[in-house]
C-alpha cells in the first residue's frame, strides 16, 4: 500500500487501511473504510461520526467521480481524514484539495516542488466548493455578502 | 461586451504560468504524453494530422476589434498565418509547436482571451446566438448568462474529469440560431407568467454517433438559482454517467437509458439539497454582468433606407443582413465561404481588416458564429455600403448566407486525426457546382463532418455529409432533411455512400429533385419534409 | 513494409523513422521488419519523438507509399492547401495522395 505523501491535518492518523463500503457495512467497529468509484458515498452518511478515515480510491486519474465523493462527504459535514488514493497525480491535486481532499497516497510518489507548485497556483476561486476558499463573486460583492 | 477585472485577469495569468510549467515537464520528461494529453488538451492543445493544433476560446462567440486583431497576429506569429473558425463559436490554429504554446496563452491573456477548457472531458465553451443584444425577438441578451456560467465552470473542481465533454448554449429567444437542443445542457432563458425571467433547461441532447434532441427537463428555473440548478445536472451526470464506453458516455446517453423523469428526479433531489450549499452568486454578481452587455449607444433618428442601385450590394444586403433591433441599424453577416474557398478560414489580414472595420463600423464588436462566419451585429444602414465596398475588396463579400455555398465543414482528413475522410475539398467542388444555381435554390444549408464525430454538424443539415472509410478509401453518406432551431429535427440516410466526385453530383441531383417538385415558397426542407425520402431516392439510386 | 512514425515532440512535425534519426520525409523511411516495438520504446524514452506507431506501406519505383490515405496526407501535408505542404512546386503532389 502507498504511503500517505501529503497530509493537511494534525491529527493522529489511523493506522488501519479501510476496509470496502461492503465489509464496513458488516463491521460496525470499522473506523476507516475505502470508496472505489462506483460505490454511493451517501451509504455512508448514516455512519460518518464513527469514521475517521474515508479513503477514495482512483485507480486511474481520468475517473472523476471520486470528486464528487469526496464535496457530498464534506457537504454532509464529514470533518475526518479525506485521503485519494491511486493514480494521483500533480496536476489534479488542487481540484482534489477543492473537493475536500486532506491526505493523499499517490501510488507513485510525486515531486514535491511541483506538487507544492500546483497546489499555490490559483490565487483566486471562481466557485466555492469544500475547501472554504471564498470564490471570486463573493470578494466582487463583499458588502453585499457582509464579507 | 464582458471585461476582466483583476479577479478574471489573475486567473488566466495562472493559467498561463501553469501551462508553461506543464509543458516543461513534458519536454523534460516528468510528464508522459498519457499523462500531459489531458493537461494539454484543457488548454486546448491537441496532437493533429500535421502539427499541434490550438483551439482558442472565444466565449459566446463574442470578440472585441482589439482581440480579433491579436487573433490575426497570433496566425502570423506563431502559425502559418491564417486561423479556421469553428462550429463552437472558436478559432483553430493548425501548425502550432508546443515549446510556443505557452507564448501564445501569454499573447492572448492580454487581450482577456485563453483557451482554458477547449478541450478535454470538461465543461467546454459556452455557445450562443450570433445576434445576441441585436436580435428583435430576444427577451434578454443571453450572454450575461452564457459569462456567469463561463466562470462557474472555468476550473470547477469536481467537474473537469467528467465521463466525456460537455457542451452548453445559452439564447433568450424563440428562434433557436444556436442549435440549443443539440447540446449537453441547452438553457433558453424566458418569461416565465409574472414577467420575470428565468430559465428553460433541456439537458441529453448531441450529435456525434448518436444524435439527440434535448428533453426539456425544468421550464423554469428562478434567475438566483440558475447555477445551483446546472451544478445538479452536471453532479448528477458526473456520478452516474456511463464511464465504461467512451462512445456511450455522453450525457445524452445517461438521459435516454435513465429516462427524462428518473434524471430529472435525481437532478431535483440533488438541487435541493445543494440549495443548502450557497454556491449560488448573488444576484448582483448577475447585475454587474448584465451592466456590460448594456446596449451600446445607438444613435437615433437614423434613416431606414438603403440605396440599393448597385446589384452586387443589392444581393449582399438581401443575402446577409437582418433585421437590427434599433431602427437605422442592421446586423452583419461576413461570409468565410468565397466560392471554392475553404470554409471557416480567414487570413491574418482578413482577420485584423474585420477587427478594424468592426471599430469603425459596429462599436468594435465582431461575433463568431457557428456556421463559421462572423457577424458584425449593430452596423449603421448609412454606413452599410462603405462597409460592404470594404469587405467585397478583401474577399470578404460573398452574398450566400445560409444558401448552398455557406457550407458548414469540420477540417476532415485534411488536418485531423480523428477524420476518416476529407471535408474541405467536397465543400469546396459543391461549393463550386451549385454556384450558379444558389441563388435559384434559396435556403439550403449543407453540412460536412469527416467522421461521426459531427464536428460539421451533419445530422443537423438540410442536407448533410458524412465521410466514413470503406476499406481504406474516402466515402461519403448523404443525409436528408436534418435542421436545427425550433423545429429541430435530425437527417435520415439516403442509402449507399458515393466516392469524392459521387457526392457532388449526388447533392446537385437533389437540388434538381427540389427545383422541380418544389411548390411556392417551399424551401429544399420544407419540400422534403412534404415529399418525403422516396423522390430523392429514386433520382440518386433509380 | 512496416515504417515508423509519430510526430517532434516539441514541433509536432511529422517524421518518419530512418535507421537513425527521425526524418520529415517518408521517402527515407525504412523498414522496421520487427523491430518496431523495440525501436518504438527506446525512442519514445528519448522524447525525440511523440505519439510514435507503426504503419503499413509499399515501396515501388515512385518511392515509399504509407498504404492508408490518411498517413500520405501526414507524409504530405493538407491537400488542400498545396503551399503549406512539403512540395509546394509540385502541382502532382495532391494526386498522390489519393
Amino acid at each position: 500500500m502507498a504511503e500517505v505523501q501529503f497530509r493537511f491535518r494534525d491529527d493522529e492518523m489511523v493506522g488501519d487501511p479501510g476496509v470496502t463500503v461492503g465489509a464496513f457495512g458488516e463491521q460496525s467497529n470499522a473506523a476507516a473504510v475505502r470508496l472505489e468509484p462506483g460505490d454511493e458515498a451517501r451509504d455512508l452518511l448514516p455512519h460518518l461520526s464513527r469514521l475517521r478515515l474515508i479513503e477514495i480510491n482512483f485507480p486511474v486519474y481520468g475517473d472523476g467521480r471520486g470528486y464528487t465523493a469526496a464535496r457530498v462527504l464534506r457537504e454532509a459535514g464529514y470533518t475526518g481524514e479525506l485521503r485519494a488514493v491511486g493514480d494521483v497525480l500533480v496536476d489534479q491535486l488542487a481540484f482534489m484539495r477543492r473537493c475536500g481532499f486532506d491526505a493523499f497516497a499517490p501510488e507513485v510518489p510525486l515531486d514535491p516542488a511541483d506538487a507544492q507548485a500546483a497546489l499555490d497556483r490559483y490565487p483566486e476561486v471562481y466557485q466555492p466548493a469544500a475547501d472554504g476558499r471564498v470564490a471570486i463573486w463573493a470578494k466582487r460583492h463583499a458588502d453585499v455578502q457582509g464579507g | 461586451m464582458y471585461k476582466y477585472d483583476t479577479y478574471d485577469q489573475a486567473m488566466v495569468d495562472a493559467r498561463v504560468e501553469e501551462f508553461r510549467d506543464q509543458v516543461r515537464r513534458r519536454i523534460d520528461g516528468h510528464l508522459s504524453e498519457d499523462q500531459f494529453k489531458p493537461l494539454r488538451l484543457m488548454n486546448g492543445l491537441y496532437l493533429q494530422l500535421h502539427a499541434y493544433m490550438l483551439r482558442v476560446a472565444v466565449p459566446y462567440g463574442t470578440l472585441s476589434g482589439a482581440q480579433m486583431h491579436a487573433l490575426g497576429d497570433i496566425a502570423d506569429k506563431y502559425d502559418r498565418g491564417y486561423g479556421h473558425f469553428t462550429t463552437r463559436q472558436n478559432i483553430q490554429y493548425n501548425w502550432i509547436k508546443l515549446d510556443e504554446a505557452p507564448n501564445i496563452l501569454a499573447d492572448l491573456a492580454k487581450v482577456e482571451m485563453h483557451a482554458i477548457q477547449t478541450s478535454g472531458n470538461c465543461i467546454r465553451n459556452t455557445s450562443s446566438d450570433q445576434y445576441a443584444g441585436a436580435a428583435a425577438d430576444e427577451v434578454t441578451d443571453p450572454r450575461p448568462y452564457a459569462e456567469l456560467i463561463r466562470q462557474w465552470s472555468t476550473f470547477h473542481p469536481e467537474f473537469c474529469y467528467l465521463p466525456r465533454k460537455f457542451k452548453i448554449a445559452v439564447i433568450a429567444s424563440e428562434t433557436d440560431r444556436a442549435a440549443m437542443r443539440l447540446h449537453d445542457i441547452g438553457v433558453q432563458i424566458v418569461r416565465g407568467e409574472g414577467g420575470e425571467l428565468g430559465a428553460a433547461f433541456y439537458v441529453g441532447g448531441g450529435m456525434g454517433r448518436t444524435p439527440m434532441i434535448g428533453p426539456l427537463i425544468k421550464a423554469f428555473v428562478p434567475l438566483d438559482q440558475f447555477i445551483t440548478y446546472a451544478e445538479a445536472c452536471l453532479r448528477v451526470y458526473n456520478r452516474h454517467g456511463r464511464r465504461d464506453n467512451k462512445y456511450k458516455a455522453r450525457i445524452k446517453i445517461l438521459v435516454h437509458e435513465l429516462g427524462k423523469e428518473e434524471y430529472t428526479r435525481q437532478v431535483e433531489a440533488e438541487f435541493a439539497h445543494l440549495l443548502s450549499q450557497n454556491i449560488e452568486p448573488p444576484t448582483a454578481e448577475l447585475e454587474r454582468i448584465k451592466a456590460q452587455f448594456a446596449d451600446p449607444a445607438f444613435e437615433t433618428g437614423l434613416s431606414e433606407e438603403l440605396d440599393r442601385s448597385d446589384p452586387d450590394f443589392a444581393l449582399w444586403v438581401d443575402n446577409n443582413c437582418v433585421t437590427h433591433k434599433a431602427s437605422g441599424y442592421i446586423a452583419v453577416t461576413i461570409s468565410l465561404k468565397p466560392i471554392g474557398g475553404i470554409p471557416g478560414d480567414a487570413s491574418a489580414d482578413q482577420m485584423r481588416l474585420m477587427a478594424a472595420l468592426a471599430a469603425q463600423y459596429s462599436f468594435d464588436e465582431l461575433r463568431v458564429t457557428h456556421a463559421q462566419n462572423i457577424v458584425l451585429a449593430h452596423v449603421r444602414k448609412d454606413q452599410l455600403y462603405a462597409l460592404w465596398q470594404a469587405l467585397d475588396e478583401a474577399g470578404l463579400g460573398t452574398a450566400n448566407l445560409d444558401l448552398v455555398g455557406d457550407i458548414i465543414a469540420c477540417p476532415g482528413l485534411d488536418y485531423c486525426s480523428l477524420a476518416n475522410a476529407r471535408s474541405i475539398p467536397v465543400a469546396q467542388k459543391i461549393g463550386q457546382r451549385l454556384a450558379a444555381k444558389e441563388q435559384q435554390i434559396g435556403e439550403l444549408k449543407l453540412k460536412i463532418s469527416g467522421c461521426i464525430n459531427a464536428c460539421g454538424h451533419h445530422h443537423a443539415g438540410h442536407i448533410g455529409i458524412l465521410g466514413v472509410d470503406r476499406k481504406g478509401t474516402e466515402n461519403y453518406q448523404l443525409l436528408l432533411g436534418g435542421c436545427e432551431g425550433a423545429d429541430t429535427s435530425l437527417g435520415q440516410i439516403t442509402g449507399p455512400g458515393f466516392d469524392e466526385d459521387g457526392i457532388v453530383d449526388a447533392v446537385e441531383k437533389a437540388t434538381e429533385v427540389y427545383l422541380s417538385t418544389r411548390e411556392g415558397n417551399e424551401r429544399f426542407l420544407d419540400t422534403y419534409r412534404r415529399i418525403g425520402m422516396a423522390p430523392f431516392k429514386e433520382a440518386l439510386y433509380g | 513494409m512496416k515504417l515508423l512514425t509519430g510526430n517532434d515532440l516539441k514541433s509536432g512535425a511529422v517524421t518518419w523513422w530512418d535507421g537513425v534519426q527521425w526524418s520529415l520525409h517518408v521517402e527515407e523511411a525504412i523498414d522496421v521488419g520487427d523491430h518496431a516495438d523495440s525501436i518504438l520504446a527506446r525512442e519514445s524514452a528519448t522524447r525525440r519523438v511523440n505519439a510514435a506507431y507503426a504503419i503499413e506501406a509499399s515501396k515501388d519505383e515512385k518511392g515509399v507509399r504509407p498504404a492508408h490515405i490518411k498517413e500520405r496526407i501526414r507524409a504530405l501535408g493538407p491537400t488542400v492547401r498545396p503551399d503549406l505542404t512539403l512540395k509546394p512546386a509540385d502541382p502532382e503532389a495532391g494526386q498522390w495522395v489519393i
